[in-house]
């Protein structure tokens, strides 16, 4: 066998010595970076559920989720995906939800500076220093109280993910019971329509 | 909407007219309608309860054919079939139920291979959805990840335009299965029809287009190549006759050689001097090498399948790519390409060659490089023992090519040894004569898929190349041949084992054959006879030349018992894991498998 010294070296190089099935090449966790993409979809029967399945089918991850319709007259509908995974599975996502028949653009909202943004609902149960205290720190949060009893307050706040997980962790000690989150919304700045 | 394109003004004034003053027709007559008004002149489907209204439909009408099948996934593989056979959308009509989870296999068949097919399905009425009825399935659930798009009808005001731009979707962009789930009453209910021209999607409107920046990256690396290959897939042969003739041209013009994936064979001559056999697991010596030491490779409609590249760390480690796909997801899906052009495959293959001719630069000497190819060459991988006694398979596809070669010839093939061995030993000068279930790999595919070429071209000589194994998955349609005088000859590769199977498990698992041999296996001949087909058994090397003329020139639909090799393997082969470089030659070369490769899976 007559083969090209450079074309032999590469051959050697690439074997190695653990010879593994091509299956078990799996990727590696380096370089996993969370994103935000919006979805602009055609808000018909099953959308969700196509771009749903895709995410499972070829084993991408949801960290969180929404959907609306965001213009009736044009059936449209916005999902704002929070995924994570390495560049080269970033990318693969986007274009695999370009080739799903409904949806019509996919925005890359983090790389493209947009404003992200969520809304929770925090119960947190308890009386005396701790109760002031949760009033206190929701107080410099900017949360709202939108139900109080004497040993409990809801409270409602919005804003990036990162200061609700922040919020949330400083009532945990002060008697937090339950919390109710919207996932990510997200919008371009600007004056131009983006979506 | 590709109905636009084609029409002068005069007919999509008539078309806008018949939208505005609709006539009034039943949903079952609104499918019938609308298939004809699509151009389809053939359906394949089997009857039941939940469609019966268009079964009524059928009745009334002459424009449509009907073929009757014996089991929905016949009729499924039928319309892939006659869909590759002729460029065309095929049509597959099931009922509710088992009818629809019946017709799962060719759906998914029909999306790894990009094939265009529009799938109707029947459903339990709309009031009834959900309440476990007879024969009820949620088939758009169930099709929802092996389809390319699906519907589900609740208004018969809607169904004209859905089976419409159901065509456009199948057929537009990488092309694909699209299912069309409508109620009972559905059916019955009466609405507007509107034809074809009038429909638009909203949002679906795939590039076809090269960037011409791209086409000028690529040129220039393919001008400086001293050691190239183009690598042509099925996007080829889906792009249309002028991507094959695109190709060979720009072939012809740049000198390179040319390999093919399981799909792409036909899209380049095989006849060619450039033409190296087509490369993968089961691929030749020299189409392998070129790939693992060519220095620009350019990927033209073929997606970088784990059959194709082997061991992905090891594919093709000194070239710079050029990858040109319709679908953009298939761009660094598994291999990281320099240049990716996102296009039709005839489009940007045109846009390379007109490119080519403008480039002022001087390629490179080939003739090193062709050298080096014709020392692979020399190795003949191909090679096999002959015997004078018992048939061997690659003997028997070698004879049945010869002996056919100057006919209207169409291919099909079960999956399996055979299958490889055709794709070897079977050569093809033309696209769409070689129909083959590549992604799915689906036993049972390549007798109703030559029923449904047989359908769309009824003077041709259409062969299933089959395993005696596959074919008992869809034998059933033998009935259907006959029924409908669809004379379609089954030759039939008989060595008693899953040969595939047994060859794995001969290599790789040690040699303990669990559950590979084809125990009672039925006397074909017979099969063939009780179906009213003919039936030919051949054991002997020296008569199968009058066996297979035989089977030629019967006007019925044959079964060809092909007594062949039992222990035969199939090579040369890549084993998974393993690179482009380390083939196993087979015996023939003195070649042993190594401990490290039986480990391999």
């Amino acid at each position: 066998m007559t083969r090209t010294p450079r074309a032999r070296a590469a051959a050697r190089s690439g074997v190695r010595d653990d010879p593994a099935s091509a299956y078990d090449m799996t990727p590696s966790a380096e370089g996993v970076e969370r994103r935000t993409l919006a979805c602009i979809v055609d808000n018909e029967p099953g959308v969700l559920a196509r771009v749903v399945g895709l995410f499972s089918a070829r084993g991408y991850n949801i960290e969180s989720l929404t959907v609306a319709e965001i213009d009736r007259n044009a059936h449209q509908s916005r999902i704002t995906i929070v995924t994570s995974g390495t560049n080269h599975v970033l990318e693969q996502i986007e274009q695999h939800l370009l080739r799903l028949v409904p949806v019509a653009r996919v925005i890359d909202v983090t790389q493209s500076g947009g404003i992200e943004r969520e809304l929770a609902l925090v119960k947190v149960a308890g009386t005396g220093d701790k109760r002031v205290e949760a009033l206190r720190i929701s107080e410099i949060f900017r949360a709202r109280v939108i139900d109080t009893t004497n040993e409990s307050f809801i409270f409602e706040i919005t804003g990036a993910s990162e200061k609700i997980d922040q919020f949330i962790e400083l009532m945990r000690p002060l008697g937090l019971v339950e919390v109710s989150r919207t996932g990510v919304l997200s919008i371009q700045r600007g004056k131009e329509r983006v979506g | 909407m590709d109905g636009h394109a084609g029409m002068d003004a005069q007919e999509a004034m008539d078309a806008k007219g018949k939208a505005s003053d609709a006539e009034i027709l039943t949903g079952a007559e609104i499918v019938l309608r609308a298939l004809a008004d699509q151009g389809v002149d053939t359906i394949f489907g089997y009857p039941g309860g939940a469609v019966l209204p268009i079964y009524d439909a059928i009745y009334a009408q002459q424009r449509v054919r009907h073929i009757l099948v014996r089991h929905e996934q016949g009729a499924g593989h039928m319309a892939e079939g006659y869909a590759r056979s002729t460029g065309r959308c095929g049509v597959a009509l099931a009922t509710s139920g088992p009818g629809a989870t019946n017709m799962v296999t060719p759906i998914a068949d029909a999306l790894m291979d990009s094939i265009p097919m529009v799938v109707i399905t029947g459903q339990v009425p709309t009031h009834l959805i959900g309440s476990d009825a007879f024969q009820e399935a949620d088939t758009v659930g169930i099709t929802r990840a092996c389809s390319k798009h699906n519907y589900l009808v609740k208004d018969v005001k809607d169904l004209a335009r859905i089976i419409h731009e159901a065509f456009y979707v199948a057929m537009s962009g990488r092309p694909g299965p699209v299912v069309i789930d409508i109620p009972k009453n559905v059916q019955f209910a009466k609405g507007p029809y509107v034809g074809p021209a009038t429909i638009e999607h909203r949002t679906y409107h795939p590039r076809t287009e090269p960037a011409e920046r791209r086409i000028e990256e690529a040129v220039a690396l393919m001008a400086k190549a001293e050691r190239p290959v183009i690598y042509s897939g099925g996007g080829v042969i889906n792009s249309g006759p002028a991507a094959s003739e695109a190709l060979r041209a720009l072939a012809a013009a740049t000198g390179f050689p040319v390999t093919s994936t399981l799909m792409g064979l036909g899209a380049f001559p095989a006849s060619d001097p450039q033409w190296l056999g087509m490369l993968g697991m089961h691929g030749s010596y020299e189409a392998n090498n070129a790939m693992h030491d060519c220095d620009v490779m350019v990927c033209v409609g073929a997606r970088f399948d784990d059959r194709v590249t082997g061991r992905l760390d090891a594919f093709s480690p000194g070239s710079k790519k050029i990858h040109i796909d319709i679908d953009p997801s298939s761009i660094n899906k598994n291999v990281r390409v320099d240049v990716p052009v996102v296009a039709d495959c005839g489009k940007a293959l045109g846009a390379m060659l007109k490119g080519w001719k403008k480039s002022a630069r001087k390629t490179p000497d080939l003739a090193p490089w062709w050298g080096q190819i014709d020392q692979w060459r020399a190795r003949k991988s191909f090679a096999y023992p002959r015997s004078a006694t018992i048939i061997k398979p690659q003997y028997a596809i070698e004879r049945l090519y010869a002996l056919t070669r100057d006919r209207d010839v169409y291919v099909t093939t079960e999956v399996g040894q055979h299958q490889m061995w055709a794709a070897q030993f079977f050569h093809f000068d033309q696209p769409n004569r070689w129909m083959t279930s590549g992604g799915l790999g689906t036993m049972g595919y390549g007798l109703p898929a030559a029923i449904g070429v047989q359908a769309a071209h009824p003077g041709a000589l259409v062969i299933d190349i089959a395993g005696d194994a596959s074919v008992q998955m869809t034998m059933q349609e033998m009935s259907c041949a006959v029924q409908h005088e669809l004379p379609v000859k089954i030759f039939i590769l008989n060595n008693e084992w899953m040969g595939m199977v047994r060859q794995w498990q001969q290599l790789l698992h040690g040699e303990r054959y669990s559950h590979s041999y084809s125990d009672s296996l039925p006397d074909f001949v017979k099969l063939a006879e009780a179906y009213g087909g003919h039936g030919i058994r051949c054991e002997n090397p020296a008569d199968l030349d009058g066996a297979i003329l035989e089977m030629i020139d019967s006007p019925k639909p044959v079964l060809f018992d092909c007594r062949v090799e039992k222990a035969e393997n199939c090579f040369p082969m890549i084993p998974s894991g393993a690179a482009h470089n380390e083939m196993i030659l087979g015996k023939i070369m003195g070649d042993e498998i190594s401990d490290a490769g039986k480990m391999l899976v």
